[in-house]
């Protein structure tokens, strides 16, 4: 009743495009959130005026399509450093900065949502700086945070797609590699979709549980 | 290692062209918000029905349109519906792409800013002699439009940002489309690239300074 060519060797390479969109999106949400940390800290350490600059060049990320940022850092690195980098360090660092731009957006918040009069009664117990950051703000931002966070990952993993510009086979691309051979669009992209739907969905859903059960009412 | 010269000249004289490409970029983006919107409206209204067949229409839309690429749909109104012998122009693939993206988005944007409704406030208008849908449409619309403004702004620049994938599926007249074509011709990658980046950044910031302004005007009280 359904006929397909698609053969075992072809459901490996889209296994292997699969496991390079999971690979890039681990690799650029562990980077990127470690640099959103680190940004988002100095945002709120810093104050708006004087980490103005920072919220610029952050600000870059996330008003110009990944698209572009993807082609432009691999033009910026092939032809003006002239650099023999391959796609796939270009793609994780690009989806890295991508990453930590929204990331630092979502520590702020979540270091924002702290009352200030919490942190000055750790501060008055003699906690210094960073124990206060260790003991009251991290577990406290992160119940704001962490739902957000999941939604960011999630987002970077469906972001990934995009790095067949920068000639890494994700698992979008070789899908369309077996478009162009299989001619059974419909299908196969039916299979590429279900993929990104079973990782996304399950995750999202845990996502708004942990929404709903930490909001403050 | 730094021996590559910028062309910026030759790339700026490609200006002109890069903004009719961008002209086209807000005109996909502005009909797919407004197209967006209303779906999401229709949505949000099969979400409060107690009718199975509509939860559930509602339901797979906005969980496919949120937890797949807006690439992949892009691609699935363009190559997937072609299986069946429909045939989109790049064009209108991309426009039906982002419209499906938006509406799930921004169906889920609505969802959250009913919450913020009180039920209370439907049923108020149902006594007075409304029916459903009036009460709907003159009671809980404005105050769910309103609530959900901000999210409308950042689903704008995501729209506008989506744009650029309308190049996958053949598309040439919006601004990367058009970007593209010119790098194949002149080959300044980069300077090409890093004007277009610059377009859509000003384009995105005065969408969000511009929404800013409006609901400074708006929701005045």
């Amino acid at each position: 009743m359904f006929d397909t060519a698609l053969s075992a060797n072809d459901l490996v390479f889209l296994a292997k495009g699969a496991g390079i969109t999971i690979v890039v999106t681990a690799i650029s949400v562990v980077i990127g959130t470690i640099l959103g940390i680190i940004f988002g800290v100095i945002r709120v350490q810093l104050g708006a005026v004087l980490s103005a600059p920072l919220t610029l060049f952050l600000d870059i990320f996330r008003s110009v399509p990944l698209l572009i940022q993807l082609v432009l850092a691999n033009a910026f690195v092939g032809m003006v450093l002239q650099l023999q980098l391959s796609g796939f360090f270009v793609a994780c660092m690009v989806l890295s900065l991508y990453t930590s731009a929204y990331c630092a957006e979502i520590v702020r918040g979540g270091i924002d949502a702290v009352p200030t009069v919490t942190r000055r009664a750790a501060r008055s117990l003699g906690m210094s700086w960073g124990q206060d950051m260790r003991y009251i703000v991290m577990p406290l931002a992160t119940r704001v945070a962490l739902p957000s966070w999941i939604g960011l990952a999630l987002g970077v993993m469906k972001d990934s797609a995009l790095v067949y510009v920068v000639q890494v086979t994700e698992l979008l691309k070789s899908t369309q590699i077996l478009i162009t051979r299989l001619q059974e669009p419909l299908f196969l992209l039916l299979i590429c979709g279900a993929f990104y739907f079973i990782i996304s969905f399950p995750l999202a859903r845990f996502g708004g549980y942990l929404e709903k059960r930490w909001s403050n009412d | 290692m730094f021996d590559y010269t910028f062309q910026w000249k030759q790339a700026l004289a490609r200006l002109p062209k890069m903004l009719d490409g961008a002209v086209i970029t807000m005109e996909v983006a502005i009909i797919s918000m407004l197209l967006g919107i209303l779906f999401a409206i229709l949505l949000t209204m099969f979400r409060q029905t107690k009718s199975r067949p509509l939860n559930a229409i509602a339901t797979t839309w906005i969980e496919i349109a949120r937890n797949t690429p807006a690439l992949f749909q892009i691609y699935m109104a363009h190559f997937g519906v072609a299986s069946f012998g429909i045939h989109f122009s790049p064009f209108t693939s991309l426009l039906i792409g982002i419209t499906f993206n938006n509406a799930g988005y921004l169906a889920e944007n609505f969802r959250g800013a009913l919450k913020a409704i009180p039920d209370t406030q439907a049923r108020a208008g149902q006594s007075l002699g409304m029916s459903p849908v009036q009460s709907f449409r003159y009671i809980v619309l404005p105050q769910m439009l309103r609530i959900s403004f901000l999210p409308m702004t950042n689903q704008m620049v995501w729209a506008i940002l989506m744009t650029s994938l309308g190049v996958t599926v053949g598309m040439n007249s919006d601004l990367y489309g058009v970007t593209q074509d010119l790098n194949a011709l002149t080959f300044r990658t980069f300077e090409l690239f890093a004007i277009a980046g610059v377009i859509f950044y000003i384009i995105t910031k005065v969408i969000t300074l511009s929404a800013r302004l409006i609901a400074a005007r708006l929701f005045r009280y």
